[in-house]
């Protein structure tokens, strides 16, 4: 088991065999996250009951979470990317590291905008600076520091050194945001999906929400991977393999 | 492992591990500002100094809503079981203010132990259910209340719905 673990360790370093087995991956996971969306966004905003106070309005929480969790788990990935380039100079754990980054801000930042458009109706505001909401704008603040340093320095090693180090440093802002609504008084409420105990939802509304929560992350699983391809595709273009491709071919030349 | 690279996963494991305990010591020293409101307890044992202004959260007492005739001015006191503090305010409360809810007020303690909210929004907590389960749960307690009285049984009825409305509150 551990001598298959580091060979597929040793293989996803190569940026062929990554490309080559993403290829047959890209249908379904795009069909994946298309039937996940559709069914999970009807039962959810169509079959679900409404809530027995916030009426109609609570259905936001079927974008509002999985954007937020698949938020924190992107800068975890992103983090441990990075610390797999730091330690064995991997330059595929680098790109993805790249690849993740605008991904896992824009789901940040979908988490931060739905939660403000949320709480207007239920808390009778779009913004208060308590614990929980300051953490996860710091972590979009993160997201962007990051994105800067991949780019900001003229040498390529090290801008991926700098970025790799903030999304480590910036990984403990991740405890922070998953117990603010523990340690502190804050407005936001405690989780509602818990790891240990049943979560404290109607079963009627919580089939929708897990749906969407899966399909969040195959889709944010697509959306790494088209962008690794990319990096690929760029990094690797004087190589043979990749001017052998077939989409190589056509008018880029 | 290589011995380099066994270097370099100590340093980024110090790295990180140095960094959480240094945040977490500030976070843990700065805990009473990150808090965003004080409960009516603090506010009770006199930590909170007059005329400053400060975010009070609490239950809604039961019927202890008072709206003026006039205007949109309204008086309630908010516990969190063991103090109460009376806020009065002026102007829209949000949609889920209601008796038992948790709420959290913007405002000034006066000299006669009053907060003058210029704000007050609405906690909800982390339970959701269609209104039907939550009537039916309310109907159980109430049976549940009557057969315990019936039976003179001890005052202690606490049940699920009460439950459901406490916690989360803070």
């Amino acid at each position: 088991m551990w001598q298959w673990i580091v060979r597929l360790y040793h293989r996803l370093g190569s940026p062929k065999w990554f490309y080559e087995l993403t290829s047959k991956w890209i249908f379904w996971l795009a069909l994946l996250s298309v039937v996940g969306c559709v069914v999970g966004l009807v039962l959810g905003l169509l079959y679900a009951p409404a809530d027995y106070q916030q009426g109609n309005s609570f259905r936001i929480i079927y974008i509002h979470v999985p954007a937020a969790l698949v938020a924190q788990s992107a800068f975890i990935m992103m983090a441990v990317a990075g610390a797999v380039f730091l330690i064995w100079k991997m330059k595929m754990a680098a790109w993805v590291a790249r690849a993740i980054a605008p991904i896992g801000a824009s789901f940040c930042l979908i988490a931060l905008l739905t939660g403000a458009i949320w709480g207007k109706p239920t808390w009778g505001t779009w913004w208060v600076w308590d614990a929980r909401l300051t953490s996860m704008l710091l972590l979009l603040f993160l997201y962007f520091g990051v994105m800067a340093l991949q780019r900001a320095i003229e040498s390529e090693e090290a801008s991926h050194k700098g970025a790799a180090i903030l999304a480590l440093v910036g990984l403990v802002n991740i405890p922070i945001i998953k117990y603010s609504v523990e340690w502190w008084n804050t407005l936001h409420q405690p989780a509602t999906l818990k790891l240990t105990e049943k979560p404290s939802m109607h079963p009627d509304m919580l089939l929708p929400l897990l749906i969407m929560i899966l399909t969040t992350y195959v889709l944010f699983a697509l959306l790494v991977i088209l962008r690794t391809r990319n990096e690929i595709l760029w990094h690797e273009r004087k190589r043979s393999w990749v001017q052998a491709l077939p989409e190589m071919l056509g008018g880029g030349r | 492992m290589h011995p380099q690279r066994k270097k370099r996963l100590k340093l980024i494991l110090f790295l990180v591990i140095g960094f959480g305990v240094a945040v977490g010591l500030l976070m843990y020293s700065l805990s009473q500002n990150i808090n965003l409101f004080q409960t009516p307890t603090q506010i009770a044992n006199g930590e909170v100094p007059v005329g400053r202004t400060i975010r009070a959260g609490g239950l809604v007492v039961d019927g202890s809503v008072q709206r003026d005739e006039e205007g949109l001015a309204v008086t309630f006191q908010v516990t969190d079981g063991a103090a109460t503090v009376p806020i009065h305010y002026e102007g829209i409360l949000p949609d889920l203010f209601r008796e038992g809810q948790g709420i959290v007020a913007l405002g000034k303690l006066d000299e006669h132990g009053v907060i003058q909210a210029s704000e007050v929004l609405a906690k909800h907590d982390e339970n959701y259910m269609p209104p039907e389960v939550q009537d039916a749960l309310e109907q159980a307690h109430e049976d549940g209340k009557q057969a315990m009285q019936g039976a003179s049984a001890t005052s202690s009825s606490y049940s699920i719905s009460e439950s459901i409305k406490n916690d989360g509150a803070y």
